[in-house]
């Protein structure tokens, strides 16, 4: 990574930090409220950095390793940030029956990462997701908030080439902007 | 609760009813026609939201009135998007698969002209002289709809359309009677807990009512974490008062003021849906203080569940909501004596509560006669996989396995043959064809070795593996072990480590006899459902399907052809049509390439087996053939120069 996206990184974080730390605030100070206090931070920021359990803890009260162990049991928290564009690729069992296996390992070959990581440049992230209720559509992947039915692996190379070349526009016209300035 | 309550709950409700007609007539044209849209996450993902977009701009181009209103789900999710079109002078007439093009072709000759375009319509939803009924094809006149009655009819955003058909009617009428008189007729009715188990609902009821306890709580289980299973979803989306009513009414019944439903992280719609209901509820006195002016007050929570299918159970769903990590506790103590915080806990699955309704309207006695005497009611499944019409169907108990996979879901696609049903998620067991004529309902699954569960069904055809599937719910379980059971948490990563040597063709002579002996380790060694059942899938498959198992081991051959290492795609050179190009763009990692007389051949060290080529070929040709095991496939030589470009 350059320095510039470092800088960008850790802007970011503290930005995050500081909205955490103004969040935590309203909350009471109740062991109950642990599992919702951690889904709105992830909802919010779409991860748990680890500065960031480690301030829930002394919030409430409790030890850093406590509020791990109950982060890392449940399947919905996650402790790196996601991709600009989350991949979820069901593997339930109406999917697993239709090939949701095949869909799952196109888009890791496409991407060259594995399912629970990240494309160096944060443009992707991949997941795999048990049942999401369409199993009438199986296989299904979910992208962003977008459920695409009836997969097949020929289809996942395009999906992927729309958002480059959505990313490429933008690029474009940013940069057509610039030079306008 | 005192005297004067009694009277006035019901007087109350007949207020609020009048009112919410009154106001729903104020908006009502009658002479405008109404467009529903089914709006559930299956539309949502089939394209509802351009459909609905088309009708609007279809609208104002052809400058027609009519109300656009979103509704839930009936349960075709094979048919959708689904569209109900209601116009004066015509029955409400159901449309399938309606694109963007449909809906503005709907718009201009139906709505704006007097065309109902007979050939995209499923039927009409009335009986009529002019458009067949739906009730007159079996995907419709087997089911009976208890809980799904206004699914996919109704706007779950709207309130007073639930009132309108008859709403919060029953909550009156409990609350105008004594708690003992709708335990009793809980009781009496044999409603039986649809979370899987089958507990007897009033049973259990009961005991949360004699128990002693200042601060009863009730707890609507919609943790949803079958795989397979999404049934409870689109009933919170698609009714979420029905659920609510229920649970005042159980709330009321055994002496609780606080009511949590526990849904699921990955259903954010739900949660949107229900908390909106709750506020409208609230509005209305339905829930709250003083609810319906008695003394009576329930407040109702909504907590989230984080992606633990653990956490179904209900005590490891107890810990969870107390803030910790989700391991099943011993029991007894049961809930209903100790459960959150202590304190008497009555918890019932989403279908429960929303059964509790129409039998508090109805009687015990008409639910009895719905289904079988030892499973009254009805039963909803999701059938899913290798089906015509998927979707979810609400059956009375007794209806056969046959009459629900051939009748009401239209049988195997493709004229392939039936091989297995897989009924109760990661817990339940997979029937063979021999089995088709079992009656279902509680008692006949589990003596057939599968279970009733989540009510998840996948029916598999002659293409499905039967270890493969064992290893699918293993792989599933194993992971989401809690860890807390020795055997749980280690017999499944063995179980499923033998399971994965076999289907790589690695399997070893006595590994059947290994499975069936830990499975009943497993089953003795752990305290809570998962670890009890999950061997379950192994067990049926090797009862049912052994054969399979031998062929994997013995002579590593894959008879379905679906486990990936013991098979082989080869490219039959006398049927390839020399020039032909179809399948080389369909191949994801470039492993086809092309003979030296202009033929196609699969480079086998290259494949991965997605089977993509198959569907490329054109059917004339029909040319790609798949092998197991896979040295059966002939060898063919990439040509030299080939390799360079
Ligand atoms: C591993 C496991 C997962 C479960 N998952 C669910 C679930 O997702 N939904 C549910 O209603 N019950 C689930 N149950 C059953 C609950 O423990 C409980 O019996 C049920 O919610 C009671 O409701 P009922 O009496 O209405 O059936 C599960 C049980 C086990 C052992
Ligand atoms: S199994 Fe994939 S959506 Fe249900």
């Amino acid at each position: 990574m350059n320095m510039e996206g470092m800088e960008q990184q850790q802007e970011e974080e503290k930005a995050m930090l500081h909205d955490i730390a103004a969040m935590l605030r309203e909350f009471e100070k109740d062991r109950g409220k642990l599992i919702p206090i951690l889904q709105i931070i992830q909802g919010k920021h779409r991860y748990l950095a680890p500065k960031a359990l480690k301030m829930v803890a002394q919030h409430l009260d409790i030890s850093s390793c406590e509020v791990y162990g109950v982060a890392t049991f449940y399947n919905q928290f996650r402790f790196t940030p996601p991709g600009k564009h989350e991949i979820k690729v069901c593997l339930g069992t109406a999917c697993h029956v239709k090939g949701g296996g095949i869909i799952l390992e196109n888009f890791e070959r496409k991407l060259e990462i594995n399912a629970g990581e990240t494309t160096p440049d944060r443009e992707f992230s991949i997941e795999r997701v048990a049942c999401v209720g369409c199993c009438a559509l199986a296989p299904v992947a979910i992208i962003g908030e977008t459920v695409y039915g009836h997969m097949a692996p020929s289809k996942v190379e395009g999906l992927i080439m729309g958002f480059e070349i959505e990313r490429e526009k933008e690029k474009r016209e940013k940069e057509k902007i610039e030079q306008t300035q | 609760m005192n005297k004067h309550n009694k009277k006035s709950a019901e007087d109350n409700y007949t207020i609020l009813r009048h009112d919410v007609e009154r106001r729903l007539t104020e908006f009502k044209n009658e002479d405008q026609a109404h467009i529903y849209i089914g709006m559930a996450t299956c539309g949502l993902a089939s394209g509802a939201m351009d459909v609905k977009t088309a009708f609007e701009e279809g609208l104002k181009e052809y400058g027609v009135n009519a109300d656009i209103v979103p509704v839930g789900c009936v349960g075709h999710c094979y048919a959708e998007p689904l569209v109900i079109v209601a116009k004066p002078g015509f029955p409400p007439i159901l449309y399938n698969e309606v694109t963007p093009g449909k809906a503005k072709l709907l718009t201009r000759a139906f709505l704006g002209g007097e065309d109902p375009l007979f050939e995209y319509m499923l039927g009409a939803m009335e009986e009529n002289d002019m458009v067949p009924w739906v009730m007159e094809f079996p995907r419709f006149n087997h089911e009976k709809k208890v809980i799904m009655g206004q699914s996919g009819l109704i706007d779950p955003h709207d309130i007073k359309q639930y009132i309108e058909k008859g709403g919060y009617e029953a909550l009156s009428k409990a609350l105008g009677s004594e708690p003992e008189k709708n335990l009793s007729e809980v009781l009496e009715s044999g409603l039986r807990g649809r979370g899987g188990a089958g507990f007897l609902t009033g049973r259990k009821w009961q005991f949360v009512h004699d128990a002693d306890g200042e601060n009863k709580t009730v707890i609507c289980n919609a943790d949803e974490g079958d795989p397979g299973a999404y049934m409870d979803r689109t009933i919170l989306e698609s009714n979420p008062h029905q659920v609510i009513e229920g649970m005042a009414i159980a709330a009321y019944t055994v002496g609780a003021n606080r009511a949590i439903f526990y849904i699921r992280a990955e259903y954010p719609l739900a949660v949107k849906i229900i908390t909106q209901a709750i506020e409208q509820a609230k509005e209305l006195g339905l829930l709250g203080k003083g609810i319906l002016g008695t003394d009576f007050d329930l407040e109702i929570d909504v907590f989230q569940g984080s992606g633990a299918f653990v956490c179904g159970e209900e005590t490891a769903l107890i810990q969870s909501i107390q803030g910790s990590r989700g391991m099943p506790q011993l029991r007894p103590p049961y809930p209903a004596q100790k459960g959150l915080w202590n304190q008497p806990t009555l918890i019932n699955n989403v279908k429960t509560m929303a059964s509790i309704p129409p039998i508090i309207m109805n009687g015990a006695e008409w639910y009895r006669k719905i289904g079988t005497d030892n499973s009254p009611g009805t039963a909803i499944f999701s059938v899913v996989g290798n089906i015509v019409h998927a979707g979810l169907v609400e059956i009375p108990t007794g209806v056969t396995l046959r009459s629900l996979i051939f009748d009401i879901c239209g049988g195997i696609p493709e004229q392939k043959k039936f091989k297995a049903v897989q009924i109760g998620g990661p817990s339940g067991g997979c029937l063979p064809e021999e089995f088709l004529d079992t009656p279902i309902d509680f008692d006949s699954l589990t003596q057939a070795g599968a279970m009733m569960g989540s009510g998840g069904m996948v029916v598999m055809d002659e293409n499905s593996c039967m270890v493969d599937v064992a290893k699918f719910f293993l792989d599933f379980t194993q992971k989401e072990s809690c860890g807390k059971c020795t055997f749980c948490r280690i017999g499944t990563k063995h179980l499923l480590d033998i399971l994965d040597r076999i289907t790589r063709g690695e399997g070893r002579e006595g590994d059947i006899d290994l499975l069936e002996s830990l499975s009943m380790d497993i089953k003795n060694g752990s305290l809570c459902g998962l670890g009890k059942t999950a061997p379950n899938p192994v067990l049926t498959t090797i009862r049912y399907f052994r054969d399979e198992y031998e062929a994997h081991i013995k002579e590593k051959r894959c008879p379905a052809m679906m486990c990936r290492e013991l098979i082989a795609y080869y490219i039959d050179l006398d049927k390839c049509a020399r020039g032909c190009d179809a399948c080389v763009g369909s191949c994801p990692t470039d492993a086809i390439f092309t003979t030296s007389n202009r033929k196609k051949g699969i480079d086998q060290t290259l494949c991965v087996k997605c089977g993509e080529c198959v569907s490329a070929c054109p059917p004339e040709y029909d040319a790609v053939r798949k092998v197991s095991p896979p040295n059966l496939a002939p060898i063919i030589e990439r040509p030299k120069e080939d390799k360079n470009d």
